[in-house]
């Protein structure tokens, strides 16, 4: 996944168009356009939207108790309580440490920088099922550094704090870059220290990328699943997580009841998904 | 620099120490893995039918999804930058489901039209098309997880170096489809690449989806990720760790395109 895709765009200027654009005539669709944009509508209809509506209505098969049994299940409650939980202290870390390293990518410099630059995406690259080998083996039963944490709730925010290393960082880099420094220097030259200088000019400058990005990793961390599936044991009541109860659902073929539960993780996508947009509008008022 | 010497050296350690523990030492270690034992017997792990056809299936399904969401994203980022019309704000919102969505949550939904008791896998099944637990399902999958990536990239871009050119080609005389393949497509074709190799990297490595809907018949319906979950289960450490490396080596391929290509992406239509 892209963090420039991601937040390239949210941060700036969502739906609005760039300053300087020049304003078009509006409703002019030629009828090309209308067909493409016709058949591009059927697309995304027929691959996402037929298929997620199939959930949420399938979900109610069994009726609304049935629902309400699935989704209040003990071990259902148990698996969303812990997805939440760690994905929040995904975010939370993914807040400290994305910003920590955006700074020094952009504020420091240092040998091999632009190849640690680089490096960042790697978890974007990586197909989750491969990250979650690769965490295995350097914190897993065989590790070389005798560290263990195989099948453990930390494994789990392991693997999180890997998938959505470049969200954060990604986001906070391009306002770090355009960040005006003339109000950092007069805060020196007028004698603040460096951390009253950082929490009073650099970060409330950094507050809408940060939270756009952090909410981006909690939105990837609660459905995460690839990276989860070999070091976290699934033990239920303990480092078992929604996607992965949802999977098991799916095997033990009870459809009807994945369903109810993969309603849930939708309606927390959406609100997470409108959230960043909400955001994203905020970042961009408070650009001007 | 603003910063005393004293507090960018032990925040640069902070990061970098991060990045090492989180990132470097682990993926570097699934290399030392897999060639500690020597080059040959890796080669013969990702050598085998199984892993040959896993890879070609693999390469089969990226080839079909990611042309088709190029054309998609093109048409559909024209259309979010230059068209207004009724509905906009919401399809723009809805693009975004794929990234947000479990990949577990997509693979079910597909079961749920395209299984035997789905909408519509009944109908499907009678004139003899089976999509679960066959190649096509894994195809639908792969298309549903990478299908925002093209119109991500290329829709900022178009909005960036507006419609004057367009405009003006149109003025002249130059139809739909001249201005789009003389005037368009030259200023957003480092975008629409960027895209393709966002996009190729995601079906190549795709695994939740694939995973729910594949049913995981060796030498039919095993991709190469598939296949490193299946080799670690049945306890073929090396084996995982071979076909590992390989995908590793495809997302570090992957990181040298991104890098090659972003400059000239934010270069635009100079």
């Amino acid at each position: 996944m892209s963090a420039t895709s991601l937040t390239g765009p949210r941060t700036t200027a969502p739906g609005a168009p760039p300053p300087g654009a020049v304003a078009r005539p509006r409703g002019a669709l030629r009828s090309g356009s209308a067909l493409g944009l016709g058949v591009a509508t059927l697309w995304l209809s027929i691959i996402v939207l037929l298929p997620l509506s199939a959930v949420v209505v399938r979900s109610l098969d069994g009726g609304l108790g049935a629902f309400l049994d699935a989704v209040t299940s003990r071990q259902a409650l148990a698996a969303l309580r812990f997805s939440v939980l760690v994905s929040l202290a995904t975010a939370a870390i993914n807040v400290v440490g994305g910003t920590l390293i955006a700074w020094v990518l952009v504020r420091d410099r240092f040998p091999g920088k632009r190849i640690v630059n680089a490096l960042i995406d790697l978890p974007f690259a990586l197909p989750t099922i491969v990250a979650g080998l690769t965490l295995l083996t350097l914190y897993g039963p065989r590790s070389p550094v005798g560290i263990n944490i195989a099948f453990t709730q930390a494994a789990v925010l392991l693997a999180l704090l890997f998938v959505t290393l470049p969200f954060v960082i990604r986001s906070v880099q391009p306002v770090l870059i355009e960040l005006d420094r003339e109000m950092e220097e007069a805060a020196l030259s007028l004698g603040a220290r460096n951390a009253t200088i950082f929490r009073r000019i650099v970060l409330p400058n950094l507050v809408p990328a940060i939270l756009s990005g952090a909410a981006l990793a909690f939105a990837r961390a609660i459905g995460e699943f690839g990276s989860i599936v070999l070091i976290s044991g699934n033990i239920p009541f303990d480092t078992q997580v929604s996607s992965v109860y949802v999977f098991k659902l799916i095997e033990s073929d009870a459809p009807v009841s994945a369903a109810a539960v993969s309603t849930v993780l939708l309606l927390v996508s959406l609100a997470v998904l409108i959230g960043i947009r909400g955001l994203g509008r905020w970042g961009a008022r408070h650009d001007r | 620099m603003t910063v005393e010497r004293r507090w960018r050296l032990s925040l640069r350690v902070l990061a970098l120490g991060y990045l090492a523990l989180l990132l470097l030492v682990p993926v570097g270690l699934i290399f030392y893995r897999t060639f500690e034992h020597g080059v040959g017997g890796v080669w013969d792990s990702i050598t085998t039918p199984a892993a040959i056809h896993a890879f070609q299936l693999t390469l089969e399904v990226t080839a079909i999804a990611v042309p088709l969401n190029t054309v998609f994203g093109i048409v559909m980022a024209m259309a979010l930058a230059r068209g207004e019309w009724r509905g906009k704000g919401l399809v723009n919102a809805l693009i975004d489901l794929p990234f947000a969505v479990s990949p577990v949550v997509i693979g079910l939904s597909l079961i749920l039209v395209y299984g035997i008791d789905g909408w519509l896998g009944g109908a499907l099944a009678d004139l003899g098309i089976q999509v679960i637990f066959s190649v096509p399902g894994i195809v639908l999958a792969t298309i549903f997880v990478s299908l925002p990536f093209v119109v991500r990239e290329v829709t900022p871009v178009l909005r960036e170096i507006g419609d004057e050119q367009e405009q003006a080609a149109a003025t002249l005389g130059a139809g739909a489809w001249t201005t789009f393949r003389r005037v368009t497509f030259p200023s957003i074709r480092w975008g629409v690449a960027y895209g393709v190799v966002l996009s190729v990297a995601r079906c190549i490595g795709e695994f939740g989806a694939v995973s729910v809907v594949s049913g995981k018949i060796a030498g039919e319906t095993e991709t190469l990720t598939l296949l490193v979950e299946k080799r670690f289960q049945n306890f073929d450490l090396a084996g995982a760790y071979a076909a590992s490396a390989l995908l590793a080596l495809i997302a570090l391929a992957t990181l040298l395109a991104m890098t090659a290509i972003k400059p000239r992406r934010e270069e635009g239509d100079a």
